[in-house]
């Protein structure tokens, strides 16, 4: 009965998110608010639905309800519990389901928080987050039906597939989907914008927020999803350029670049079309990863996506959203106002050259991941485009890019002095070259850009840092006069310090671990003892054990770190017993804060000894340390005060920045 | 996204012994020889596979794929003859970095492309814009009225 109230649930909310898509548009089109005034109420009901059709599914999973289909194929009753729950989403229907959720939870916190938009405006916007909710509900109805019965349950589930059954799973699909899907915010706005025919300044600042947060979502997805993959898949592995993960890189990138031009727009009024079109392409990116991943065109191996009707429907959106966003773009946008002159060597200049790096890496990316596609629609041939490329042609397009991610937020508003923000620079510069020639030094003869990665990197975090402390005049005046003025400071300008630094950080933990990572593979035996690095590690055996739902072999090691003490690290391989397949539990030990001792068991060798692969992977932490960093910085960013009260009312429009600073920056 | 490439793999181990990629028992002696080898390895797809390289990969397939480099590694094949040889056995969707010909070519430069043509754009709609709009200089009624305000703001 629960299961068929949340079909239900659903069914009301596709038919609130009609009346939502149709009312309120047709309402400003008249201008009549009451019928604008609907936008909101159902936006709400709409999330009330949806989140109760998700509360059926998720209660059919945590009692394994077997009779419906798709508790069955993917739960266990043995199960632990935080798999129940997780397993949700974890399997095709339940993952839309999640997706729709989220959507409707976007389009419920604008209808709450958005108060004080322009009627007009909120009408619109809600009016085209509803468009793409109700096709996406029916797309879950009619193709990806989580709540199908079965005629005749059986007594057990098929249990979710054994790689899914980590924490990983909890935490990452919803981070991601928070991600995509909140950049629809971004699209609702800009095809609004569009629809009105007109942007000012206060759209920029109604956007940027929710760009934002998603942004804030989609990097810890993407950051959580390259860890998981990395302590799972058992080989070391943090990014394979896999077409997947192609697919939530490109929104992130459009994203970054979407971020950095509504400053300008906010700040500027410049670049109006370039950011419509930006928001409009940010989400046009997430629907392409949707179908990349749900449709089965990345050719068959994936595990839940195969169904041609599935690809067929969720193909027809993407053109309806993205063709039509695009057409009303081009017919509205030749009539949207040009805004705020500014010289090249500017702040806005800057910001533009960081759009033109982050749209070509974004097309590298793009490229690379549909060129094989397109290329055997058009003639059949074949061809495979793999990490290498991407290397190739992204490496070389980020380069120019951080580089001068240290240089933009110095200089001004309008017209920039080059020399000027060298001078400020030259200390920074000096200690990243120093970087560079201390690591050339103390790694003669190894790899040869690798020290060139860490200046770079040492460039990023300090330009940084040095970024805030010329701020609040950190080395020119007493420090107290320092600290004053870094409580004053806008958040947004220690946002910007934390996510530049998070990128410089990202950047030195890939630099190290790909260049100084030692790698040992090897059989080991019982008694057999093994020196990596500065390591020792002491295979005592394997010895087997039962879980929940699963059986474990696991090997032990003895492992010294120099003449210390020894601790013990025990990689394992787990067999579950509902799907007799095996999967690698790696055993991890942090160093130094960031280091880490990487041991994964392989197979069991006919002579009795087993595969052992054993890496250690210098700085390896910082990858993610740094996602974490560049979050907590759109996190602080978020908090800043234009945010926090809102946007300005028309006739504060013309108003400037607090005062106190001379340049709020972001 | 993460979640469904792990699903992939785990189809993977499905169809074949699972095991971390390249066996020991697979390795060269010769360190050097190796280490060209494992460098190969990444350039070349597993073909069976996902977008995974054969030093990434569990299928037998891959297996017989690097265990093929070394063999013409050992018998002194240059870096670019195993490649090659790779080619004309199993075509060029072996090779994970497309090569450079007319039907790779719009791959290989619309990134460089997009930059190239965007930064022209950039360019002309800066000198376009500067051209229109000449920052004019103030004449002596505006100068009278700047001063005024800045005198009114202290």
């Amino acid at each position: 009965m629960i299961v068929e109230l949340g079909h239900y649930a659903l069914v009301l909310a596709l038919a609130l998110a009609l009346v939502q898509a149709v009312v309120p548009i047709w309402g400003a089109r008249i201008g009549d608010a009451a019928l604008m005034a609907t936008a909101g109420p159902t936006a709400a009901g709409q999330f009330l639905f949806v989140a109760l059709s998700f509360a059926a599914l998720t209660w059919a999973h945590v009692v394994s309800d077997f009779s419906v289909a798709n508790v069955f194929e993917n739960s266990h009753s043995l199960k632990p519990m935080i798999y129940k729950i997780s397993g949700v989403w974890g399997n095709h229907e339940g993952s839309m389901l999640l997706w729709v959720t989220i959507l409707a939870l976007f389009g419920a916190l604008v209808a709450v928080f958005g108060r004080n938009l322009p009627p007009i405006l909120k009408a619109d916007v809600l009016g085209v987050q509803a468009w793409v909710a109700a096709a996406f509900y029916l797309f879950v109805l009619v193709t990806s039906n989580p709540f199908a019965r079965l005629v005749s349950p059986p007594l057990e589930g098929r249990d979710l597939n054994p790689v899914l059954q980590d924490p990983g799973l909890a935490i990452h699909p919803p981070l991601l989907y928070l991600g995509y899907v909140g950049f629809s915010i971004a699209f609702s706005f800009a095809v609004a914008a569009l629809i009105e025919g007109r942007i000012d300044a206060a759209w920029a600042r109604w956007v940027r927020p929710w760009t934002l947060a998603a942004w804030v979502f989609l990097t810890l997805g993407i950051a959580m999803g390259s860890y998981w993959a990395y302590y799972e898949l058992g080989w070391g592995g943090w990014w394979f350029w896999d077409p997947v993960e192609n697919a939530s890189l490109m929104p992130w990138l459009a994203g970054t670049a979407l971020l950095h031009s509504a400053i300008v727009m906010e700040k500027r009024d410049a670049l109006k079309i370039w950011t419509i079109l930006l928001a409009v392409l940010a989400f046009s990116l997430s629907l392409l990863g949707t179908f990349l991943v749900r449709s089965g065109v990345l050719t068959s191996v994936h595990a839940f996506a195969s169904d041609p009707t599935r690809g067929v429907f969720i193909l027809a959106i993407l053109v309806a959203f993205i063709g039509g966003s695009l057409t009303l773009f081009a017919i509205r946008a030749p009539g949207l106002t040009k805004g705020g002159l500014f010289a090249p060597i500017s702040r806005e200049g800057a910001l533009v050259f960081n759009n033109l790096f982050l749209t070509s890496a974004c097309a590298a990316v793009f490229f690379g991941t549909l060129y094989p596609l397109m290329l055997e629609a058009a003639t059949g041939a074949k061809i495979s485009v793999g990490a290498p490329f991407f290397d190739a042609t992204f490496g070389p397009l980020m380069v120019p890019l951080l580089i001068a991610v240290p240089i933009g937020p110095f200089l001004a508003w309008k017209r920039g002095d080059l020399l000027a923000v060298a001078q400020r620079l030259a200390a920074v510069l000096a200690l990243a070259m120093a970087g560079f020639a201390v690591t050339w030094w103390a790694t003669r003869g190894g790899p040869v850009l690798a020290p060139l990665g860490v200046g770079l990197a040492l460039w990023l975090v300090l330009g940084a840092l040095a970024e805030v402390a010329f701020r609040v005049h950190l080395f020119s005046e007493a420090p107290r006069n320092a600290l004053r003025r870094a409580v004053g400071l806008p958040r947004s300008a220690w946002g910007t310090m934390f996510a530049h630094l998070g990128l410089g950080l990202t950047l030195l933990g890939i630099v190290a671990e790909s260049n100084w990572r030692i790698e040992s593979i090897l059989v080991m035996k019982p008694g057999d003892t093994v020196q990596v690095g500065r390591f020792s590690l002491a295979f005592d055996g394997v010895v087997m054990r039962r879980g929940p739902n699963f059986d474990e072999a696991v090997a032990g090691f003895a492992v010294r770190d120099g003449g210390g003490r020894p601790f013990r690290m025990e990689p394992s391989k787990r067999t579950f017993r509902a799907r007799p397949m095996p999967t690698t539990e790696t055993a991890i030990a942090t160093y130094d804060g960031f280091s880490q001792l990487y041991l994964s068991l392989g197979d069991t060798q006919a002579d009795g000894g087993v595969a052992m692969r054993i890496y250690w992977k210098p700085l390896v932490l910082l990858i993610w340390l740094g996602c974490v960093a560049m979050a907590l910085g759109g996190c602080i960013s978020l908090t800043d005060r234009r945010l926090r009260i809102g946007a300005p009312r028309p006739h504060r429009v013309a108003a400037e920045p607090p005062a106190g600073d001379p340049q709020p920056a972001e | 996204m993460r979640l469904p490439a792990v699903a992939a793999l785990a189809l993977l181990l499905l169809s074949a012994l699972p095991a971390g990629a390249v066996k020991p028992d697979e390795m060269l002696a010769d360190p050097r020889l190796e280490s060209r080898a494992r460098a190969l390895s990444e350039e070349l797809r597993c073909l069976v596979c996902q977008n995974q390289s054969i030093d990434d990969s569990d299928a037998d397939l891959a297996r017989d794929l690097r265990l093929l480099v070394r063999e013409r590694i050992a018998a002194g094949d240059s870096d670019r003859g195993v490649l090659d040889y790779l080619v004309a056995r199993y075509g060029e969707f072996v090779l994970l970095r497309p090569r450079f010909n007319l039907q790779t070519a719009l791959l290989w430069l619309t990134p460089f492309a997009v930059l190239a043509l965007g930064g022209l754009a950039i360019a002309r709609g800066v000198r376009r814009r500067a051209a229109a709009a000449p920052a004019a200089p103030l004449d002596d009624d505006e100068r009278a009225r700047l001063a005024a305000l800045l005198a009114e703001d202290r």
